[in-house]
């Protein structure tokens, strides 16, 4: 029978009870003894060489300690980018500098230029007006096909143009691929634009730079989803900081997404000037400095193309995608419309021969990054509408084309032609069940009374695929990773039996508190509550890489099982010495050690007291003790699938979509928590359909962002998402890590927009529009209503 | 600067502020009351949400010194005597309302004030009231559950449309 806390357990989480009374402790709330606060004089133009900055009167004004400008970086080095791509001719990305502050030149709307540091915030506000800075505004070059013209104004004066890199995959196959299109009896195509986010956590990113002269050493306060990434690239590369003298801590974290990933400039700004002034430095994002300075996500321009042959089986697929950089490289920018795009284009589906082009581009924008889903969205979204309008120009089912082309249960492993292996799948199972829930008997008799109120109603579904777990360090450096991809953990044993994991990964709003201690309560047989789990300080946890890419448990979970199995192999020496018996005879099982096939037994605690008080301990062969390491670095990533079905019903007189139900069949292997599960495929739906239906950065030419607030950037709202079914029953475990755990944090998000758009042009074919291919995302009524009408 | 005194969780507290200063900043910085969030700059967020004499306000909108003598409840006030999670807290922890935190005490805030005025809403009234907050993990369906639950109506009623 499974523990009512163990693995598999709908545990209503411990962290809620802090979050919910007030006493969460996000970064914000960390105020230290003779703080500063920092505000910075960021650009208001997207292009601009600067000429002069006077801040002395600013520097006269009350309360100010400093005006930083970038000459008082340059020791310093730029915030770096941690991953190069490798062009399609062998050739490194262009990589230019991203300094702290800018130097020479300004490159988007919100690129920091001087930061005052004053006794209250007000103050330093005040102080920012004063400053004069004469910029030389330049033409600036937003469009991504504009700025690959030969006459474009170039972002960075000492790169050769805009191209930060042309990469295709896989090269050798394109001839290939050219040949199949040629020879195909249908070729489908579709240009599309994967629209430009902007995460959002609820929480704006804030930083507290701390330092003690005594010890010369740092404190960095962030909102981080990975403290020790930010330890490594701000230590090492930007402010030459070892990493014994410098301490990171995400505490409690509202929110990622993605676009906390990041090392971002604020955070070396607050931890240097902390040292220069010798008082703890702070800074609050506002929301609207947020829009102007959080990596943005997505932002894709892509032509798509699938080749079929007579009896309807894909052949043969290509792509070229212009993807927008923004002004700098941020940390793991140029691998998301790569790495985590191009291996993706396989979709769920045999298709043989693939190419993938990819151009990315420096444009006067705010950086573009990894934004939850992070290239697989993009992928997806290519993949499933061109799927569906393959199915419209053939006159066959969309249902029936995907299962056709579908990987077969009994086909995985699957070795793809653009490099991954699937582990295991079954896509059909998701499909079926999807389809189930969906209800599609009842489709026909829902869409009449929809017609008879005037409304037209559409039923869409979209499969995905996505790569999780990032990833086996050994791949990811062949591709171009600067950094290794595992995750680790230490669990410390306490005397009297109680337990205390110290995990790599970070939760700011995943759950790891409970779900972790479950995992650990299940392996061991105690109750989780005597088990606490730490995270986001580098100072006591062990290096790990963080949370992103729906790692956590697929590869911190994984380490928290390896360094749990270590302390129980340990632990059974123990026992077997206090039990007299071999330590191949004890078994553990409830928290009690026994030898196998008798009466004698100790309980875990009994244990856990002989590690810490060795009276009786066999001392020459075993240190006393109980606590553990361990890093785990899978051997592939994890293939989350799912089928997703939206019905929608569309306002013909306006063009409003509104979300009537949405149905998630979802694979993510094991299950852990099914309530956190369910929360978090909600979550991601949420912010697919938003990207579907409301969600827009729109710059204008002269790159100015005209969706800074969210009175222009329509985050979904209560009554703007509903309907949600989430099963997760259909489960083919990973194969290749100990909890056979796939991830779920980002499937929602993956899954979703494609199968609104979908739904949409379902319901306006219906309708007899047949005429509307394709709409842009979001599909807005305005959108919607000039595509019917036009 | 001038001195606001204000009847906060039951308790009467004071604090020198400027005029400028936001009844949010009032909470955080003047009186350590941090479970009150600021999420934006243009009142559209909602996790800053207090009750001022029983109104859900928006305490980054309001101006400490306007509010002398006002009775404020915020997310700290909402715990039973005991210390234990209250009625709508503990709706929010049965239902998964919540994932990581920042916009939870806004929510609870708004839904205090909703379930004061209108005991029993419906699932369109309680998506139509939280229109005011935002919250980017959840959602809003387990919010939505949670809010039905702490009103005392069958969850399980929910409906797809």
């Amino acid at each position: 029978m499974p523990k009512d806390d163990g693995i598999g357990a709908s545990v209503k989480r411990r962290e809620d009870t802090r979050f919910l009374t007030g006493n969460g402790k996000y970064t914000d709330d960390i105020n230290l003894r003779g703080q500063t606060y920092v505000h910075f004089l960021r650009s208001d133009v997207a292009h601009g060489r600067i000429k002069g900055i006077d801040a002395s009167a600013a520097e006269a004004m009350d309360g100010v300690l400093k005006v930083f400008t970038a000459a008082d970086f340059a020791s310093a080095g730029g915030i770096p980018c941690g991953w190069q791509v490798t062009d399609r001719f062998g050739n490194p990305m262009q990589e230019p500098k991203h300094p702290i502050l800018a130097e020479g030149k300004v490159r988007h709307v919100g690129d920091p230029i001087c930061a005052v540091v004053a006794e209250t915030y007000a103050q330093a506000r005040d102080a920012a007006e004063a400053i004069e800075v004469d910029i030389e505004e330049l033409e600036p070059v937003v469009d991504m096909v504009r700025a690959l013209e030969p006459d474009a104004p170039k972002v960075h004066d000492d790169l050769t143009s805009n191209l930060c890199y042309d990469w295709g995959f896989v090269e050798d196959n394109k001839a290939a691929v050219n040949e199949a299109f040629e020879k195909a009896a249908h070729v489908v195509s579709l240009e599309l634009t994967n629209n430009r986010l902007v995460a959002n956590p609820m929480e704006p990113r804030v930083a507290v730079g701390d330092y003690d002269p005594w010890g010369d050493s740092h404190t960095l306060y962030t909102t981080s989803q990975n403290p020790h990434v930010i330890r490594l690239l701000m230590g090492a590369f930007v402010l030459n900081i070892p990493e014994h003298k410098l301490r990171v801590v995400a505490p409690d974290v509202g929110g990622g997404f993605g676009s906390k990933i990041y090392h971002y400039a604020e955070e070396a700004f607050c931890t240097y000037a902390a040292k220069v002034l010798k008082r703890p430095v702070k800074w609050t994002s506002s929301r609207s400095e947020a829009f102007i300075s959080d990596a943005h996500g997505r932002d894709h321009k892509t032509k798509i193309e699938l080749a079929l042959d007579a009896d309807h089986n894909f052949i043969a697929l290509r792509t070229e995608t212009y993807a927008n950089m923004g002004a700098y490289l941020s940390t793991f920018a140029p691998s998301i419309p790569t790495w985590l795009h191009g291996t993706l284009m396989a979709g769920n589906y045999k298709t043989p021969l693939i190419y993938v082009n990819v151009k990315a581009v420096f444009t006067n924008t705010v950086p573009v990054d990894a934004y939850r889903g992070a290239g697989r969205p993009e992928a997806t979204f290519q993949i499933e509408r061109l799927v569906d309008k393959a199915a419209r120009e053939l006159g066959v089912d969309p249902i029936e084309l995907r299962r056709k082309n579908f990987i077969k249960p009994e086909e995985f492993p699957y070795q793809t032609p653009v490099a991954v292996v699937y582990d295991t799948g079954n896509y059909h199972a998701t499909l079926d069940k999807m389809l189930e829930l969906a209800d599609c008997a009842g489709f026909e008799a829902r869409r009449a009374e929809s017609a008879a109120r005037g409304k037209l109603r559409g039923f869409g579904i979209a499969h995905y695929i996505e790569a999780c777990g990032i990833a086996p360090s050994n791949l990811v450096g062949q591709l171009g990773a600067r950094a290794g991809l595992y995750e680790s953990a230490s669990v410390r044993v306490n005397a009297t039996g109680s337990i205390s994991v110290y995990t790599g990964s970070h939760s700011h709003g995943q759950g790891h508190e409970t779900t972790f201690a479950q995992v650990v309560a299940d392996m061991i047989g105690v109750d989780a509550n005597s088990i606490e789990i730490h995270h986001g300080d580098t100072s006591n946890t062990p290096m790990g890489m963080g949370t992103y890419g729906s790692r956590s448990l697929a590869v911190g979970g994984s380490a928290i099982v390896k360094a749990t199995n270590k302390v129980i192999d340990k632990a059974k020496k123990i026992a077997a010495h206090l039990l007299e018996a071999a330590p191949e005879d004890i078994e553990l099982k409830d928290g009690k050690f026994s030898v196998a096939g008798t009466d004698k037994s100790v309980d875990w605690s009994g244990v856990t007291l002989a590690a810490y008080v060795p009276h009786n301990y066999p001392l020459e062969d075993l240190e006393p003790g109980l606590e553990e390491t361990a890093f785990y670095d899978p051997s592939n990533f994890t293939y989350p699938s799912g089928a997703y079905g939206c019905e929608i019903e569309l306002d013909p007189e306006t063009g409003k979509i509104d979300i009537l139900r949405f149905i998630a069949a979802d694979d993510f292997g094991n299950i852990v928590n099914p309530m956190i599960v369910e929360g978090q495929v909600h979550g991601g739906l949420a912010q697919g359909i938003g990207q579907a239906l409301l969600e827009n950065c729109v710059y204008d030419d002269q790159g100015q962002l005209l969706s800074g607030s969210y009175m222009d950037y329509a985050m979904p709202r209560a009554d703007d998402v509903r309907g949600f079914t989430v099963d997760h029953s259909c489960i083919t475990p990973c194969t290749h890590n100990p909890l056979g755990v796939k991830g779920c944090g980002e499937a929602g998000a993956i899954g979703s927009p494609p199968a609104v758009v979908n739904a949409a042009i379902d319901a306006l074919h219906r309708a007899g529009h047949t005429h509307v291919k394709h709409i842009d995302m979001p599909l807005t009524p305005s959108r919607v209503w000039a595509a019917m009408n036009g | 600067m001038g001195k606001v005194t204000m009847t906060v969780n039951g308790r009467a507290r004071s604090a020198e502020v400027e005029g400028r200063t936001l009844l949010s900043s009032f909470l955080r910085d003047g009186l350590e009351l941090t479970g009150t969030h600021v999420g934006c700059d243009t009142s559209q967020c909602g996790a800053c949400v207090v009750l001022v004499n029983g109104q859900a306000v928006k305490s980054c909108t309001a101006f400490a010194a306007d509010l002398d003598g006002a009775e404020v409840t915020t997310v700290e006030g909402m715990a039973n005597p005991d210390g234990s999670l209250g009625r709508i807290q503990q709706a929010f922890q049965d239902y998964h309302g919540l994932q990581c935190g920042y916009c939870t005490p806004g929510m609870v805030m708004s839904t205090a004030a909703l379930l004061a005025e209108n005991p029993k809403p419906t699932e369109e009234e309680v998506r139509h009231y939280l229109e005011g907050n935002i919250c980017r993990c959840t959602g809003y369906q387990n919010i939505v559950r949670a809010v039905m639950a702490a009103s005392g109506q069958d969850v399980g009623a929910l409906a797809a449309e």
